[in-house]
């Protein structure tokens, strides 16, 4: 039984102006996330992240498509007592103090009597804000309502953790915070399933990825799976080649760039190696390194990206 | 309830309460200076004032702090981690009643002892039906809450204030309206005005404040078909808020 799974998940927003088509937002979106693996949504502004996340909590109904959660309908109200949930930049009554704020949540989730306290204690200490307990949260700092945030989102003892942008707009110390907690919540035997922008973050933290752009899910699959299949380059470095008689290099390398008296060639085609080496001591030129470089994250990103805003 | 609870202490902490003492400062001081002023009708003004400043005072916090129940909540973003813990939108709607009513209710008890300390004061006659027109109060409130809370479920809170407030005073000019229906040459008129009159709350029949000051008894079968009048009525727009809220997206 996987923790999320979507079918043809769709969301269009109709037009105010009448005669105008609906917005579509998501489309078609087929997500499966496994139980106890940390699962990062990848995907530029705008993209449709946070409206499937809604839909994935049943904040927003789908216009098509369907989402169970633990194996059950998103619609069921009892499938969130196992669901935890941090939206981004997340906004709490300014009236309350940390410690009311984490009851209340305890509460709403079915907590009560000792147990309820037993756990605001364990998520005051756990987000560093015992001392700040009895503090309004309108006197908090962004950094400190992001931790109230995860607080709430954990003081039941969810299974599967959703969160949106989590390290969004935190300093360095908080953004490692998060993804310290984030490595606590896998060791623990959750599921996490967020959303970002930041592709070293689903680097550090995830198992698996999934990239949407305009509404799409490009990709999905763990992360040195989807690597594997990207583009493999050379990066040859030489010296003291005449300006003259760059022409047969063109024809090898994807790109030149010249500096000083050196030229860094990068090779797409990385079996024609032997030949541009050849090329290269044929034209007197002295060869100063050969790197290799495996594909990365960021470029599956930015070539998924530039694929979708093509179609 | 826990969102009930949650409502009032919010309705406490913006010092809502507040409003008690500018009642009570205010009804002290116009009992002592009509004393001064008026000779036999000094009873009647000051029992028709405090009622009249209970009604007003209520009415503006249920049309008020209703409006903001909902629209408050998705303006904050609060909506988001409240639904998505295990409560259902339901409980979420009646919650935010519950908790509006629950402030009311303290007011009115307070606002109340206040005005009958003030009758007592000045040695007015304490009768059964002012605390029968205080309860019909209370009903009218429930029926107010509930206009602001559905029209909150899909309209801007400053259309949701004027709509309330539409509906309030169309509620207490029923009555007429009936009238104009029966007056009216035209057609097209009488079918509007009878299908206004069906379709506003009656709140002329919860406003029994005239026959408190007076002193006229109230018969109990009047007060509790009036009672079952409107809370039938707020449960309709309660079914109806819910209906609504159950589809909206956030």
């Amino acid at each position: 039984m996987d923790a999320i799974c979507t079918e043809a998940l769709t969301k269009s927003f109709r037009s105010n102006w009448p005669g105008k088509a609906p917005a579509t937002v998501v489309r078609d979106l087929n997500l499966t996330v496994h139980r106890e693996e940390v699962f990062g949504f990848l995907g530029p502004n705008g993209s449709g992240k946070t409206t499937t996340m809604k839909m994935i909590l049943g904040l927003t109904q789908p216009t098509k498509g369907r989402v169970q959660l633990l194996g059950r309908p998103a619609s069921e109200v009892n499938v969130r007592q196992q669901i935890g949930f941090l939206p981004e930049a997340p906004y709490f009554y300014t009236y309350l103090t940390a410690e009311e704020v984490l009851l209340f949540y305890g509460r709403l989730a079915g907590l009560s009597g000792p147990a309820l306290n037993r756990r605001v204690e364990e998520m005051l200490e756990m987000v560093g804000l015992v001392e700040a307990r009895r503090r309004q949260l309108g006197k908090f700092s962004k950094g400190m309502l992001q931790r109230v945030g995860l607080a709430q989102a954990l003081i039941h003892d969810p299974t599967l953790v959703i969160l949106d942008e989590p390290m969004s707009g935190l300093d360095p110390i908080g953004r490692k915070d998060v993804r310290d907690l984030i490595m606590r919540l896998r060791k623990q035997g959750k599921t996490v399933f967020f959303s970002t922008h930041i592709i070293p973050d689903v680097e550090t933290l995830c198992d698996r990825v999934g990239i949407i752009a305009g509404g799409r899910l490009l990709a999905c699959g763990r992360v040195d799976e989807l690597v594997e299949g990207q583009t493999k380059t050379v990066e040859v470095v030489c010296d003291g080649l005449p300006e003259n008689n760059l022409l047969p290099l063109n024809a090898l390398a994807s790109s030149i760039v010249q500096q000083n008296r050196q030229y860094m060639i990068t090779l797409s085609q990385p079996e024609r190696l032997e030949e541009l080496l050849a090329a290269i001591k044929v034209r007197g030129g002295k060869l100063v390194s050969v790197t290799p470089h495996k594909g990365s994250l960021e470029e599956l990103f930015m070539s998924s990206i530039r694929v979708e805003a093509k179609v | 309830m826990v969102i009930a609870f949650n409502t009032f202490r919010e309705n406490l902490r913006d010092k809502i309460l507040y409003n008690l003492l500018i009642f009570a400062a205010l009804l002290m001081g116009a009992s002592i200076l009509l004393g001064a002023l008026t000779i036999n009708e000094q009873e009647k003004i000051i029992a028709d004032m405090g009622l009249a400043s209970i009604n007003l005072i209520g009415v503006i916090i249920a049309i008020f702090v209703g409006i903001g129940l909902v629209s408050k909540e998705i303006e904050r973003r609060t909506i988001y981690t409240i639904l998505a813990k295990p409560i259902s939108r339901s409980e979420f709607i009646l919650g935010k009643y519950l908790g509006l009513v629950i402030t009311l209710a303290v007011n009115l008890v307070i606002m109340f002892a206040v005005f009958v300390f003030t009758l007592w004061m000045t040695q007015v006659p304490i009768t059964m039906v002012l605390v029968q027109a205080a309860t019909l109060m209370m009903v009218e409130f429930l029926v107010v809450t509930a206009t602001a809370l559905f029209f909150s479920t899909f309209s801007t809170p400053t259309l949701s204030a004027a709509l309330t407030l539409g509906l309030y005073f169309i509620g207490h000019l029923t009555s007429d309206l009936k009238a104009l229906a029966e007056r009216s040459s035209s057609e097209v008129k009488k079918v509007i005005m009878t299908a206004l009159y069906y379709l506003c709350p009656n709140l002329e029949l919860l406003n029994i404040k005239g026959q408190a000051v007076s002193g006229v008894s109230l018969a109990w079968s009047y007060q509790l078909s009036a009672t079952l009048y409107g809370l039938f009525y707020a449960s309709l727009l309660l079914v109806g808020a819910v209906a609504i809220f159950q589809k909206r997206d956030f």
